[in-house]
């Protein structure tokens, strides 16, 4: 007994001698890093997707303008709240890179700064700053753009119909087992569903004149419910499966279970890895109404507090704004470029075909939208499973949580 | 329970006095040199970059510790606090910080829209809404400086103006190369270095335009592009309050931490300040949550305790016939059932998700030929396939215990009920199970406690799910407090860190209490 006290006083004394060593480099970590800021060096932070272009133009842009700069990898799903927390204590990065759809987050929580572009404003293509912009004011510079589109297995079909009915239609005649596969899940996929959703003419938010979103819910009406008993129809008919998610999806679409598959870059590229001929083409409309995906943007925001403001606002204008770098970002992304004439440079034609599929929708970057994604999910995957027995009752009861959501 | 006993034995040996460890200088002594010597230095260093970085609470806690630890470690008199010391630190830093810390958010509004002090917000306000004049002219900007003072120059309308933060740009005498300024008289032009060490002054720079301060100032973000802007709204220090300088509309801080006009306008950011109990109340009486807390409450309370019951029944069960000497091969099968309290619950979690997918799942496609039987997108059957799984998840923990228990019921009062003319089952319950409590009710409270909390296991397997169909918060059947406070207090796009704390400490409420009931009872198990 009396040894066993001993070896964990032991243990605990060692633990303490390490927990020691780790408390006290810790301070000293960040010492060496606020050290040389005071000789001008930035400091960004970008996800594990990012991090090897990012380090390479960093690099760059170093030996460019003799700044010192320090690329921070972080866990791409914590890097949008950290950056919230630690802008406030100071210790946060002068730069952070990421979605557009963080703008609101950042705006209300005061850790971001307004970028004015100037004439640089006119190169860029419209929803990029549609994206970023906030308010009236723009936070961040566009580099990549991307959306969801109809993707095609050439192989199986090569023509596409007018409209989503037709798209169903054909299979009659391929025998594929799916018609077209959109990927949902046990919480639904409002995201994959947003275009049919917008080819009803039942947007999320009304839009305003700059392409910004004002917080006004459009889903509601009797477009809304029109869209609720057609995703109702889709679920008989087993065209939407809520079992589907992305993955299975996928894989359903390279084994040439079916000839479409509405989705993005992220999977495209894997087509193409594996030696598939397709083509990406605009959702056929379900509603007779252009059907248009959100539009995420990626680009660069600079801290409210950061201390070197100058360069940041040179390294995210000047010059991950310009076509060149825009370029090196979207071949390493797979992104088209936000810069309308590196777009025009894009020689990759899948990259081409996703961004003529754009549309001018940008995801909503208001803080608002956080209310709407999950009451949307699951009522969409309600009326697809048939649980609803009046579609347009559920859809509008959802449109009511999300407004007493949002009134808090 | 005998693990936990660090203090008991080494009060007894703190009466020995004068055999202390502390006298002797024997390898042992020089063994505790050379660690106080580390613990010192360790100590000592953190202090220091503690001081450096300006974190004055840690090096205040630091100091303390060390200095602590020095005392304990060389007085011949504090026995039980050599024992006691590390356990005690760590519990402070790791464990009663991280609930003070808890305790003081739940009584703030901190969260999204209150992210800091109120210093920032105005400046964050003051920086949002100071915007380019609408319909003006940018212009590439050159930076000077005459006598330490920062200017900028421009071409306007081809002339060469100049000016700093008194004087309005006016013309001056100097060259430019079509574009941009290169050189003005008087003014020496800074170098792209130079800009960089003053970034701060040069962004913060605003040149008037003009005479007039309505048509704004000069500024600049990169040292290269100039545009004038002006501010929409003014932070007054002397009456504390935002106004719109268009529409006149004044802005005044609230008690909720918020600049707010007279019509209920509210300006963001805010800032952080103590909300008193709101938090707490927030939960029972605001409509939208009350409705959904009870059910999930119920649900918890069922959850955690038929976990419990499944989970103990069946390990009971199984230790009881693999202990039976009569039973062939029981290492194999002991070895065999505590496989999967060998996976990380993780792990296994995500697996058992993939395996009653209602459609793709191997369960259903597999051993049930292909029906399609929503195990976790119906009510009852998710919350039924949340305890299947746990059940599978937990067993073999509490087959460990109970065989451990088990064995150490001596076989000759077993023998004496037998002789007396027992029944098996007699035995068992009037024997084995009273002698089993008293050793595996603790555990059982533990396991209770931690099952009331088990947000991997719901939040891996259902998320939640299936949704409260039309319920105004993203909660559902298979929610327990946890994973609610997790969806409501982060996942609905709102991150509320006050109102997550202060649900937080209810649950610890709620779970002390259950757990000091709980050994009250036990206690009077232990006197059989």
């Amino acid at each position: 007994m009396r040894r066993s006290i001993l070896t964990a006083a032991t243990a605990v004394a060692a633990t303490l001698a390490l927990a020691a060593c780790a408390g006290g480099e810790e301070p000293a970590a960040e010492e060496s890093s606020a050290a040389p800021e005071l000789e001008g060096s930035l400091t960004v932070w970008v996800d594990e997707t990012r991090i090897d272009i990012f380090t390479e133009l960093a690099e760059d842009y170093s030996d460019e303008r003799g700044i010192e700069m320090e690329v921070v990898q972080k866990a791409s799903g914590d890097i949008r709240e950290e950056f919230v927390q630690q802008v406030p204590t100071g210790e946060g990065p002068d730069i952070v890179v990421g979605a557009h759809d963080w703008t609101g987050e950042f705006v209300t929580n005061g850790v971001v700064q307004p970028i004015e572009l100037g004439d640089k404003a006119a190169g860029f293509s419209d929803v990029s700053l549609a994206a970023f912009t906030y308010d009236g004011a723009v936070y961040g510079v566009p580099y990549a753009v991307e959306n969801i589109a109809l993707v095609r297995n050439d192989d199986l079909v090569s023509e596409t119909p007018e409209t989503f009915d037709d798209l169903v239609a054909q299979n009659d005649d391929t025998g594929a087992d799916y018609p077209v596969v959109i990927q949902q899940g046990d919480e639904g996929d409002a995201y994959h569903l947003y275009p049919l959703q917008t080819s009803f003419g039942a947007p999320v938010f009304e839009q305003n004149a700059d392409g910004s979103y004002s917080p006004e819910l459009a889903l509601g009406g009797d477009a809304g419910e029109a869209f609720a008993e057609y995703l109702g129809e889709l679920g008989d008919q087993g065209v939407l499966d809520p079992a589907i998610d992305g993955e299975k999806a996928k894989q359903l679409f390279l084994d040439g279970k079916t000839p479409y598959m509405v989705t993005g870059p992220w999977y495209a590229a894997e087509f193409t890895a594996a030696d598939m001929n397709i083509s990406v083409l605009p959702v056929p409309s379900a509603g007779g109404e252009p059907a248009e995906p959100f539009v995420g943007v990626q680009g660069a925001f600079i801290s409210a507090k950061t201390e070197n403001a100058l360069v940041a606002n040179d390294f995210v204008t000047n010059y991950l704004g310009s076509t060149d770098v825009q370029l090196r970002l979207a071949e390493a992304g797979g992104r088209a470029p936000a810069s309308t004439e590196a777009a025009g440079q894009v020689d990759d034609e899948i990259m081409r075909q996703f961004s003529e599929a754009a549309g001018t929708s940008p995801m909503p970057s208001i803080p608002e939208m956080g209310s709407v994604w999950q009451f949307w999910g699951v009522t969409e995957v309600e009326l697809i499973q048939g649980k609803a027995d009046d579609p347009a009752a559920s859809w509008n009861t959802m449109v009511e949580n999300i407004e007493s959501a949002i009134n808090g | 329970m005998t693990e936990v006993s660090l203090g008991g034995p080494a009060g007894r040996g703190g009466t020995r006095g004068s055999d202390s460890h502390a006298r002797r200088t024997g390898p042992g002594w020089y063994v505790k040199i050379v660690l106080m010597a580390a613990v010192n230095a360790l100590g000592l260093y953190g202090v220091w970059t503690a001081v450096m970085v300006g974190s004055w609470g840690v090096a205040a806690f630091l100091a303390l510790a060390v200095a602590a630890a020095d005392w304990v470690y060389f007085s011949r008199r504090m026995l039980p606090a050599k024992y006691l010391y590390p356990g005690l630190v760590l519990l402070l830093a790791f464990q009663l910080f991280v609930m003070l810390y808890t305790a003081y958010v739940a009584f703030t509004n901190y969260g999204d829209g209150h992210n800091s002090t109120k210093v920032d917000a105005i400046a964050a306000i003051s920086m949002q809404n100071e915007r380019r004049v609408e319909g003006s002219e940018t212009f590439p900007l050159t930076v000077v400086e005459r006598d330490g003072e920062l200017g900028f120059a421009i071409l306007r309308d081809g002339e060469i103006v100049v000016g700093d933060a008194e004087t309005p740009l006016e013309p001056a005498a100097g060259s430019d190369d079509g574009a941009r300024v290169t050189a003005v008289d008087g003014w020496t032009a800074l170098e792209f270095a130079e800009l960089v060490s003053r970034s701060a002054e040069i962004t913060d720079l605003r040149v008037p335009f003009s005479g007039d301060p309505a048509a704004g100032g000069l500024r600049t973000q990169d040292g290269a592009l100039g545009f004038v802007a002006a501010p929409v709204l003014v932070y007054d220090a002397a009456t504390d309050t935002f106004t719109n300088t268009t529409t006149g509309v004044t802005y005044t801080p609230n008690d909720h931490g918020s600049f707010v006009s007279a019509d209920g306008e509210e300006l963001t950011p805010g800032w952080r300040v103590g909300v008193g109990f709101e938090n707490f109340t927030a939960i029972f009486t605001e409509d939208r949550l009350a409705g959904p807390f009870f059910q999930v409450l119920v649900w918890t309370f069922v959850f955690a305790g038929l976990s419990v019951v499944t989970t103990f029944a069946l390990g009971l069960f199984l230790a009881m016939v693999f202990n039976d000497p009569r039973v062939r091969g029981r290492k194999v099968y002991r070895s065999l059932l505590i496989l999967p309290y060998a996976f990380p619950a993780f792990l296994a979690t995500l697996v058992w998700r993939g395996m009653l997918n209602e459609k793709f799942g191997w369960i259903n496609e597999v051993l049930l030929g292909g029906a399609e039987i929503p195990w976790l997108t119906d009510p009852w059957l998710a919350k039924f396939s949340v305890l299947a799984v746990n059940l599978w998840l937990g067993f073999p923990y509490m087959f460990l215990v109970t065989t451990g228990a088990l064995q150490s019921i001596p076989g000759d009062v077993l023998e004496s009920a037998r002789v007396d003319g027992a029944s098996r089952w007699r035995a068992i319950r009037s024997i084995v199970l009273p002698l089993l409590m008293v050793s595996t009710a603790p555990l059982l409270i533990s396991a209770f406690a931690f099952n009331f909390n088990n947000f991997a296991l719901i939040y891996m397997l259902t998320g939640g799910g299936p949704h409260f169909e039309g319920a105004p918060v993203l909660v559902g059947h298979t929610d327990i407090l946890i994973s609610m406070v997790y969806s409501v207090a982060f996942d609905s796009g709102v991150k509320q860190y006050g109102l997550a704390s202060a649900v937080s400490l209810l649950i610890f409420v709620i779970v002390g209490l259950i757990s000091w009931l709980g050994f009250r009872r036990t206690r009077t198990l232990e006197e059989l």
